[in-house]
């Protein structure tokens, strides 16, 4: 058996849906996961949900993270998941940051979002949970 | 004996299109996982026809930009794309943010393109490993061409060589000095050369310049690397570059040369996977070896020095026992 097989890196996909035209979060994000040892697919800014959930497979990833700030949040993350049940690989976790009002986050919670996380979150926070996700997805 | 009943349920799959299975088959061939061998060999008598690409030069030279054009202009003429875009890893997490994908503006429902980001994950031997096996897959899937991205270091990537059947090495203007630290390894790989950012005032001078450094460095089995001027905005040039790649992909096959190329490569990976498996056994056995213990101890007191512990450590491996 190949001795790397335990550790082959968690994959994951960071893209950001919507018209706004700032990434820093996601990027911060995005290095955070690397530096925990993921291989981070950027996908970059105003992607649509077509396109996440395409790169999402051709990349294999293990978990999704959307990020976004608009205020489309309600319209955008539930036709991810959506496509994503379309392609029969609901299985893949997706998580979420950005500004978004409790009762939103509570119905996009019921709808599948696994995670999400506020401006105030910690990039430990956001890590671990990204990890465990990954992991009891696999 | 080979007929579709006979293979791997997940190469059957590829072969039929799945997409899904294919990204599945490239993550399993990057980490080496059992599964990855047996669809590799179900597959590779189907595998070696198709043009690979490699678009390497240093970082931030337009290699990303191009590839999307690139792809722009092959599905112009009806020819479906595979790409392979590597980013280095980190050595220290083994972590790694790729972000070729960033320039890729194909649209989401174009069957005909897929593209795949590959992290390096340390040495070199592995990338090209999997890189390889990722280009083997997407050809079985049915893709018509395969473009690989090169990590964009400081300097060319030599090993795109024994991979990609052309190589177009891409600079940009005021790349006097660049020319100079990269023209070792530079013209042996170039099978055509790229100055992108023509719109950046020095393009005319540097292809010029390129010309030139080409003319004096004919190649062997007499291909002599064109120089295209490209830019990705506006767009410029991207026609002729494919024209470029395309004339030496025909050059390959009428002079015999692509054969000659691709047994060369061929050698080259099987060597490197003997190495591979050689150098895991190697180290899995000298870690339980008692004899480097004791040797670790005279080397550590300076009775010995460390060539001549190795040297008795490698005896019986080097003799064949
Ligand atoms: N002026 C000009 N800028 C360009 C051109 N092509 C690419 N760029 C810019 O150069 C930068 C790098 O482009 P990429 O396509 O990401 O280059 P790359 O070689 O793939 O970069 P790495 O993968 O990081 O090595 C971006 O800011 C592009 O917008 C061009 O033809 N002209
Ligand atoms: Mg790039």
């Amino acid at each position: 058996m190949p001795l790397h097989e335990k550790d082959a890196p968690i994959r994951v996909l960071i893209a950001k849906p919507g018209l706004d035209g700032h990434d820093r979060g996601a990027k911060v994000v995005a290095r955070a996961l690397r530096d925990a040892g993921m291989e981070v697919i950027y996908a970059g800014l105003r992607q649509t949900p077509e396109e996440i959930v395409r790169a999402a497979l051709e990349e294999d990833v293990d978990l999704i993270g959307l990020s976004i700030l608009s205020g489309a949040h309600m319209a955008l993350f539930p036709k991810v998941l959506q496509l994503l049940k379309r392609e029969h690989a609901g299985d893949i976790p997706v998580f979420a940051g950005g500004i978004i009002p409790d009762e939103d986050a509570r119905r996009l919670r019921k709808a599948g979002i696994r995670a999400i996380f506020g401006p105030g979150s910690s990039l430990e926070e956001i890590v671990s949970t990204a990890r465990k996700l990954a992991r009891t997805a696999q | 004996m080979t007929g579709p009943a006979r293979l791997p349920a997940s190469a059957r799959a590829i072969l039929e299109g799945d997409r899904r299975a294919l990204a599945r088959a490239i993550s399993e061939a990057e980490d080496d996982r059992p599964g990855a061998a047996a669809v590799a060999r179900a597959l590779y008598a189907r595998t070696g026809k198709v043009p690979i690409v490699g678009i390497t030069g240093p970082l931030g030279v337009g290699k990303s930009s191009l590839i999307n054009l690139l792809v722009n202009r092959l599905r112009e003429l009806d020819r479906t794309v595979g790409i392979i875009a590597v980013d280095p890893s980190s050595p220290y997490t083994g972590g790694s943010v790729l972000g070729d994908r960033i320039r890729f503006e194909r649209s989401a429902t174009d069957a005909g393109v897929f593209f795949r980001s590959m992290a390096s994950r340390g040495e070199a031997g592995g990338v090209a490993a999997a890189t390889r096996e990722a280009a083997r897959l997407m050809e079985a899937a049915g893709f018509d061409v395969i473009l690989v991205e090169t990590v964009g270091s400081g300097q060319v990537d030599v090993a795109i060589r024994n991979i990609a059947t052309s190589s177009v090495v891409v600079l940009v203007p005021h790349l006097g000095d660049e020319v100079q630290t990269l023209k070792a390894g530079l013209f042996e790989i170039a099978d055509v050369f790229c100055v992108n950012k023509a719109d950046l005032p020095g393009a005319d001078l540097a292809r010029r310049d390129l010309r030139e450094l080409v003319g004096l460095g004919a190649r062997a089995g007499g291909w002599s690397a064109p120089v295209v001027a490209t830019s990705t905005q506006p767009p410029s040039g991207i026609e002729e570059l494919w024209n470029a790649v395309d004339a030496h992909e025909q050059f390959l096959d009428k002079t015999g040369q692509r054969e000659v190329d691709e047994r060369r490569r061929l050698s080259v990976e099987i060597v490197e996977r003997v190495r591979g498996e050689v150098g895991r056994a190697l180290s899995q056995r000298l870690e339980h070896d008692p004899e480097l213990k004791g040797l670790l101890d005279r080397v550590v007191a300076r009775s010995i020095d460390p060539r001549t512990a190795a040297d008795r450590l490698a005896r019986p491996v080097a003799r064949g026992r």
